[in-house]
C-alpha cells in the first residue's frame, strides 16, 4: 500500500509517499494546478506508484486542492501543516507551528499533535512568501541569493505592511544607491516583523517550528528567534509538512 | 445542511416581493419610516401608525457607487446603506417617509450627516455607555423627543396608549421570534442557521406585523413536529456553532451557508439581527418610556463601552444552546467589533473553554477562498 500526500501551495506543489515506496519531491505549481496534479500523477506513475491503483490512498491539501481529482479526500492545509510538522518535529504536548507559504502565512497550535486553534494573515501578501519573491525579482537576485545578501547586509528600514507600498520603498532605497546587501537585509527582516506580529495574536507553545518553504532558512529561523524571544526549530523537511500530514491522513482513508 | 422548507424565499425573493407590498401601502396613504438599527424603539414608529423598515443594506452593488463620496475604509454596511440611497436604487429608502439614524458607530454617524442631505434623516442620541448615572435618564428623554419628532412630522399626537398597544404588540412577535430562534436549542437541530437567518432578516420586508407573527409561529410548529418525527433522539456528529459579532446579512452565504455546507450547524445566531435583540421584552407593569428605554438602552452592541451584558448574555446563550465552537463576524473597519474581538476570544477560550474563531470580510466575493479554508481548517479541527 502506498499513502501519497500532495500539497499544492501557490507557488510550489510538494508530494510525499510513504509505505511501499518512499518518494519524496517538489515542482513549481505553475499557472495551473491541474497541470500541475496532473504532471504529479505523470510522475508518480514513472516511479511505480498509480495514483489510481487500488493499492494507493491519495489526500491532496493547499490551495490547489481542489484540482487534485484523483485523491480521494481534500483536507485544509492548517490540519496537514499540524499533523506533518507533529511528524517532523516531535509531537510532545503543545507546538506552535510557523508556516510562511507562498501567499499565506499560518500560525497553528498543536496539543498532542492535534490542532487547538489557529489564525492566518489576512488579505495581504507582507509577511508571505509571495513577498520575498516579489522583492527579490526586484532586486534581481533568486531567493537563496537574496538571503546570503541579507546576512551580510545591515538592514534599511522598511516600514511598509503593504507589498505594493513595501515595493516602492525598495526602489527608493534603490534609487538612493543603498548597498543591494542593506535592502535584502530590510526585506527579510521586515518579513520576520510582519510573522512575529501575527505570531503574537496567538499563545506561543514552549516548542517553536518553522514549516514551509522558509524552513531550511536559518537565517530567517535566527531573525525570527530573537523577535520572538524563543528558539524556532528548523528542519530540512520542513517544506514538505503539509505533503506529509496529507500522507499521514491518507493511511486512515 | 438541514433541509430548507419547500416555500423557501431566499433573502433576494423576500426583497424583491416587499417592493409590491410596500408601493400598494404607499398607495394607500400608509406611513413609512426608516431605520437603521435595533436601538431605535420600533414602538414609537408603531405609535405614529407608521411602520419601520430596515435600511440596513446587505449588498455590494451600491458599494462603488458610495465610495465616491465615503471613504473606501469603512464598514460595508454603512457604505452599501448610504450607495442604495444615493443612487436611489433601494425602493425601501425611497417610499420612507422620513429616517432615523442613532449615534452608535462614527461610521454610521458621519454617514447620517450626508445621509440627511439625500432625506431628512432624524439622529437619536444614544448614550455610548449604560453605566452612566443619567444613561438611562437621557435615554428615556431622547426617546419621548423622537416621538415628538414624529408628531410634528406627521403632524398627529401619539397617545401613551398607542405606545403601550404598540409595546405589546411588538412583545408578542418577540416571543414568537424567540420560540422560533430557539429551535436551535434542539438536539439534534432540525434547523439550519441559514434559515432562521434567512427568515429573520426577510421580516423586514414583511409589514404586517400579524401576518410575520403567524409564519413564524406556523414554521416553529412544523420545525418542533419534524423534530420529533425524525431528529429526536438521533446521534449528530456535526459541532454546534455560535456565530457572533456585526450583523450578518451581507455574509450570510459566504459564512454561514458555508459553514453548514462544510458540515457544522449555526445553532444561534448572537447578533442584532439575530437573537441578541429578542431576548428581552418591554416591561408593561411602568411607564412606557422608561420601559422603552431600559430595553433599547440594553441592546448588547461593541459600541457600548463597557459592554458587560455582551458576555453575560453570551454565557447563557453558550450554555442552553449547548455551543461547542464560536465564530465571529466582523466587519471590515468595524473598530468597535473588531477591538471587542479580544475579549470575547479571552471569555470564550478562558472562561468557557471553547474554541474560537474570527473572521473580518466585507461584502465582496474576493476572499470567499481564504475563508472557506479558515471554516474548513474550524470544522476540521472541532472534529
Amino acid at each position: 500500500m502506498n499513502y501519497v500526500g500532495i500539497d499544492i501551495g501557490s507557488t510550489a506543489a510538494k508530494v510525499v509517499v510513504r509505505g511501499d515506496k518512499s518518494i519524496k519531491f517538489v515542482i513549481p505549481t505553475g499557472w495551473s494546478c491541474k497541470m500541475a496534479a496532473s504532471s504529479i500523477k505523470d510522475i508518480l506513475l514513472k516511479d511505480g506508484v498509480d495514483v489510481l491503483g487500488e493499492d494507493t490512498k491519495t489526500v491532496s491539501t493547499g490551495y490547489g486542492r481542489e484540482a487534485v481529482d484523483y485523491a480521494g479526500k481534500t483536507v485544509t492545509e492548517i490540519t496537514c501543516h499540524g499533523k506533518g510538522a507533529a511528524s517532523i518535529f516531535g509531537g510532545e504536548k503543545a507546538v506552535t507551528v510557523i508556516d510562511v507559504g507562498g501567499q499565506d502565512t499560518k500560525v497553528i497550535n498543536l496539543e498532542n499533535g492535534i490542532v487547538s486553534d489557529f489564525i492566518m494573515n489576512d488579505k495581504c501578501a507582507a509577511g508571505t512568501g509571495k513577498f520575498i519573491e516579489i522583492m527579490a525579482n526586484r532586486l534581481n537576485v533568486e531567493l537563496s541569493e537574496m538571503f546570503e545578501l541579507a546576512k551580510a547586509g545591515d538592514p534599511v528600514p522598511i516600514s511598509s505592511l503593504c507589498t505594493v507600498f513595501a515595493e516602492s520603498e525598495v526602489i527608493s532605497h534603490i534609487a538612493e544607491g543603498r548597498k543591494r546587501e542593506d535592502i535584502a537585509a530590510g526585506i527579510v527582516s521586515s518579513v520576520a516583523l510582519k510573522v512575529s506580529s501575527l505570531c503574537s495574536k496567538q499563545r506561543l507553545a514552549e516548542k517553536v517550528v518553522l514549516t514551509g518553504g522558509l524552513s531550511e532558512n536559518e537565517y530567517f529561523a535566527k531573525l525570527l528567534s530573537d523577535r520572538l524571544k524563543k528558539h524556532v526549530e528548523i528542519s530540512t523537511e520542513g517544506r514538505y509538512a503539509g505533503a506529509l500530514g496529507a500522507s499521514v491522513i491518507a493511511e486512515r482513508l | 445542511m438541514q433541509k430548507l422548507p419547500d416555500n423557501f424565499e431566499s433573502y433576494d425573493d423576500k426583497r424583491q416581493k416587499g417592493f409590491i407590498t410596500m408601493k400598494n401601502l404607499k398607495d394607500k396613504g400608509q406611513r413609512v419610516v426608516g431605520t437603521f438599527c435595533s436601538f431605535v424603539p420600533q414602538e414609537i414608529i408603531y405609535a405614529a401608525g407608521a411602520i419601520p423598515c430596515g435600511l440596513c443594506a446587505s449588498s455590494e452593488e451600491p458599494i462603488p457607487d458610495a465610495e465616491s463620496v465615503l471613504p473606501a475604509n469603512l464598514c460595508p454596511l454603512i457604505k452599501a446603506s448610504y450607495g442604495f440611497a444615493l443612487t436611489d436604487k433601494c425602493p425601501y429608502f425611497y417610499f420612507s417617509d422620513i429616517i432615523v439614524g442613532e449615534t452608535t458607530c462614527d461610521g454610521k454617524k458621519k454617514m447620517f450627516e450626508l445621509l440627511n442631505e439625500i432625506k431628512e434623516t432624524y439622529v437619536l442620541q444614544l448614550p455610548n455607555s449604560r453605566d452612566y448615572p443619567d444613561a438611562l435618564e437621557s435615554w428615556r428623554n431622547e426617546i419621548i423627543r423622537f416621538k415628538e419628532k414624529l408628531e410634528d412630522f406627521y403632524k398627529i399626537t401619539i397617545t401613551e396608549d398607542d405606545i403601550k398597544k404598540a409595546i405589546k404588540m411588538k412583545n408578542r412577535e418577540r416571543d414568537i421570534l424567540r420560540e422560533y430562534l430557539e429551535l436551535g436549542k434542539l438536539v439534534p437541530v432540525p434547523i439550519s442557521g441559514y434559515e432562521m437567518g434567512t427568515l429573520i432578516d426577510g421580516l423586514s420586508f414583511s409589514f404586517d406585523i400579524d401576518e410575520r407573527c403567524e409564519t413564524t409561529a406556523k414554521r416553529t410548529a412544523e420545525v418542533r413536529e419534524l423534530w420529533e418525527k425524525e431528529f429526536k433522539g438521533k446521534e449528530s456528529k456535526r459541532p454546534r456553532i455560535m456565530v457572533t459579532g456585526c450583523p450578518n446579512m451581507g455574509v450570510r452565504d459566504k459564512i454561514i451557508k458555508n459553514l453548514e455546507e462544510l458540515g457544522a450547524d449555526c445553532v444561534v445566531i448572537d447578533t442584532c439581527n439575530g437573537i441578541r435583540t429578542q431576548l428581552d421584552k418591554v416591561r408593561e407593569d411602568t411607564d412606557v418610556y422608561t420601559a422603552l428605554a431600559e430595553k433599547y438602552l440594553n441592546v448588547t452592541c461593541s459600541v457600548m463601552s463597557p459592554n458587560k451584558p455582551r458576555f453575560e448574555e453570551m454565557g447563557v446563550l453558550l450554555d442552553e444552546f449547548k455551543v461547542d465552537a464560536v465564530v465571529e463576524i466582523v466587519l471590515q473597519a468595524c473598530h468597535t467589533f473588531n477591538i471587542e474581538t479580544y475579549n470575547v476570544k479571552r471569555y470564550v477560550t478562558e472562561e468557557k473553554g471553547l474554541p474560537y474563531m474570527s473572521l473580518e470580510t466585507d461584502y465582496s466575493q474576493s476572499d470567499k477562498g481564504q475563508i472557506t479554508t479558515r471554516l474548513e481548517a474550524f470544522i476540521e479541527m472541532l472534529m
